[in-house]
């Protein structure tokens, strides 16, 4: 386990020289990640889980400077937890369920994002950025299939039918890689983007935010408070954020006429602190920004061996924790399918779905961080004026709390319509329709008390449903056979309390003692749900039937 | 195809209108149009029908006297 608490702000990583440098030719390797935040670490450890070798380059050679993204999403949670790295982050984190929205000198409503227990993580956790990339960074060096280079800086990209020439600065001079591909984890500046000559395109707001963190003694609960219009910060935004550290994020709407070098002047930032605080608030800067946003994106994330991820394809507001969240999910969509098709199990095409479904989940990002951003910067007085109206209206009327937007906040895309879904012959109610990122449930497995999310991911996870007499033996033989495939099915029995499957031993079979994981997936005996390596469902079924298992592997392996 | 009831619905008119006129009473133009605000988004929920508010909205649009209007030539 990590010593969550080191001071990943201050760490400085050294420049190792590789052996590449010294080969006289361009070293082939089958990817290469550009780029070491959230998102390219993310992607790294999932290819060397899987046993695909990755170089990193990252043209620092440190952790994120300041706190930056904080909001750290349950599904990021559970995509990290598969990775084996999801624990020093909550336990490092501040767990938080609740927002509280305020209108002038009045609190409005309250709203919970995880009303419903049985979930392993939190509706979010937030962290400072640098926590977050220490405890991926330390998780690579437990992955020998990792090798990052810091202070290697990408000064050329030429694909072509076989692969991509990447040209790479680094301390000691310049040299140069062959990848197969090359995953541009580099940031909203992306370099990789820039040196192909390549645009991310949108709107751009004019607007103007403040962000002080600060470390102070408070004692605010861990919930998002959001005012709109405070008498302290009158007719702007204000957004306050418990962090770890006793660091807490404060969040200033400025408007676009704002100085931008004026404003991030501590002896300007104090009095607006204090105005919030109180007059007699002790507090330091942790760190302070003053930023501007834009919604935009790539038209295409994957352009042959070379595929965008996180800030790089897109962008959006930070209202709704929308950015490192999606490029997170990006990661865990790319992952595997960049592994089938290394391993030669799957077409490249499978690659070109990476793109829609991400394209797809940026542009419902997209939507909903603008949608939010009018909400918070209404664009002319009518807009205000209604703006004003549902939020008066929202402390005594619950149908305007709906209404109410200061940011939506971040849940995974179901991927509706995907190529890779199997669409649903039987009848199912409940959310886990064919694209959907699978939703966790408290159980029992082997005696001990389980999440199913644990138990699902990295490969195709069929979860059956068991009545009270379990399966015959021609099912369990089908559900053995189904592992040793070529793309293999882990098959997962779920039983209500108490009941065992006999013939089963060897196969998963996971308690469902409360009912849940039948409930919220609309379940019977006989019900199958196929996941995907990255746990979304691709088919359901209320009966199962191997060749159709295996049907719906192939097409969501772009097999059929 | 009218999914919007343009037929009428309201049993007193008259009633109605006045007291339509009358919640703007000793209210400034700021304060009417705050009023008008709250008035639209609580009858809006109270239709609730998607569809039914689209079409009222494009109804309200549309009879806009707009400058280019004016100027557009009869078809």
């Amino acid at each position: 386990m990590a010593n969550v608490d080191r001071d990943y702000q201050g760490l400085a990583f050294d420049y190792g020289r590789s052996p590449d440098q010294d080969a006289g030719v361009a070293v082939r390797h089958p990817v290469v990640v550009v780029g070491a935040g959230p998102v390219g670490l993310t992607a790294a450890i999932d290819l060397a889980r899987r046993g695909v070798p990755v170089v990193v380059l990252d043209d620092d050679h440190k952790l994120s400077v300041g706190s930056r993204a904080i909001c750290f999403a349950k599904r990021t949670l559970e995509i990290w937890d598969r990775l084996g790295c999801g624990d020093p982050m909550v336990e490092k984190g501040v767990s938080w369920n609740v927002g509280r929205v305020f209108f002038q000198d009045e609190r409005v409503y309250s709203f919970d994002l995880l009303p419903d227990s049985g979930h392993r993580r939190p509706a979010f956790i937030n962290l400072q950025q640098y926590y977050c990339e220490g405890y991926l960074h330390e998780r690579t060096a437990a992955l020998p299939a990792v090798d990052l280079r810091w202070r290697n800086r990408v000064t050329g990209v030429t694909p072509d039918a076989e692969g991509v020439t990447l040209e790479i600065d680094t301390p000691d001079g310049p040299y140069s890689l062959r990848a197969d591909h090359v995953i541009a984890c580099d940031g909203s500046r992306s370099a990789v983007r820039s040196l192909m000559g390549l645009e991310s395109k949108g709107r751009v707001f004019r607007d103007r935010f403040l962000i002080a963190d600060v470390r102070m003694k408070a004692d605010f609960p861990a919930e998002r408070w959001f005012w709109f219009d405070p008498p302290f910060h009158p007719n702007q935004s204000v957004l306050l954020h418990r962090q770890p550290d006793n660091v807490w994020r404060i969040d200033f709407q400025l408007g676009w006429d704002a100085d931008p070098d004026l404003e991030r002047q501590p002896e300007r930032v104090r009095p607006r602190i204090r105005a919030l605080l109180g007059e007699d608030a002790d507090f330091e800067f942790e760190w302070i920004s003053v930023y501007t946003f834009a919604c935009l994106r790539m038209e295409r994330f994957r352009h042959g061996r070379v595929i965008f991820a996180g800030d790089s394809a897109h962008g959006v507001s930070p209202f709704g924790a929308r950015g490192a969240n999606s490029g997170v999910q990006d990661a865990d969509n790319l992952a595997w399918k960049l592994a089938l098709v290394l391993a030669g199990k799957a077409p490249e095409r499978l690659l070109d779905t990476y793109g829609t479904e991400r394209e797809y989940a940026a542009d419902e990002n997209i939507l909903n961080s603008t949608r939010a951003t009018d909400f918070i910067t209404p664009k002319s007085e009518e807009s205000r004026l209604f703006r004003d109206a549902v939020l008066r209206l929202a402390k005594e009327h619950p149908f305007a709390r709906r209404l109410v937007n200061s940011g939506r906040l971040s849940t995974p895309a179901t991927l509706h319509g995907s190529a890779l879904n199997t669409p649903d012959a039987d009848a199912f109610g409940g959310a886990m329709v064919p694209g959907a990122p699978m939703t966790d449930a408290p159980g029992t497995m082997h005696g001990r008390p389980a999440w199913l999310l644990s138990c699902t991911g990295d490969v195709f996870t069929a979860i059956l449903f068991a009545g009270d007499r379990g399966f015959d033996a021609a099912t369990i033989a089908a559900i053995r056979a189904l592992g040793t495939d070529g793309i293999p099915v882990k098959v997962l029995i779920v039983t209500p309390a108490g009941a065992a499957v006999p013939g089963a031993d060897g196969i998963d079979c996971f308690a469902d003692d409360d009912a849940v994981l039948a409930r919220r997936l609309d379940a019977s005996p006989g019900t199958c749900y196929l996941l995907r390596p990255d746990q979304h469902v691709c088919a359901r079924w209320r009966t199962f039937d191997a060749d159709r298992v295996r049907a719906a592997v192939a097409r969501a392996t772009c097999n059929d | 195809m009218a999914i919007l009831n343009i037929e009428p619905n309201i049993a007193q008119p008259d009633d109605f209108y006045e007291a339509l006129i009358d919640m703007h009473r000793d209210l400034d133009a700021e304060q009417s149009r705050m009023a008008n605000a709250h008035l639209i988004l609580l009858l809006a929920n109270h239709v609730g029908d998607e569809a039914v508010l689209r079409e009222a909205m494009q109804r309200a649009r549309a009879l806009v006297p707009t400058s280019s209007d004016a100027s557009r030539s009869p078809a």
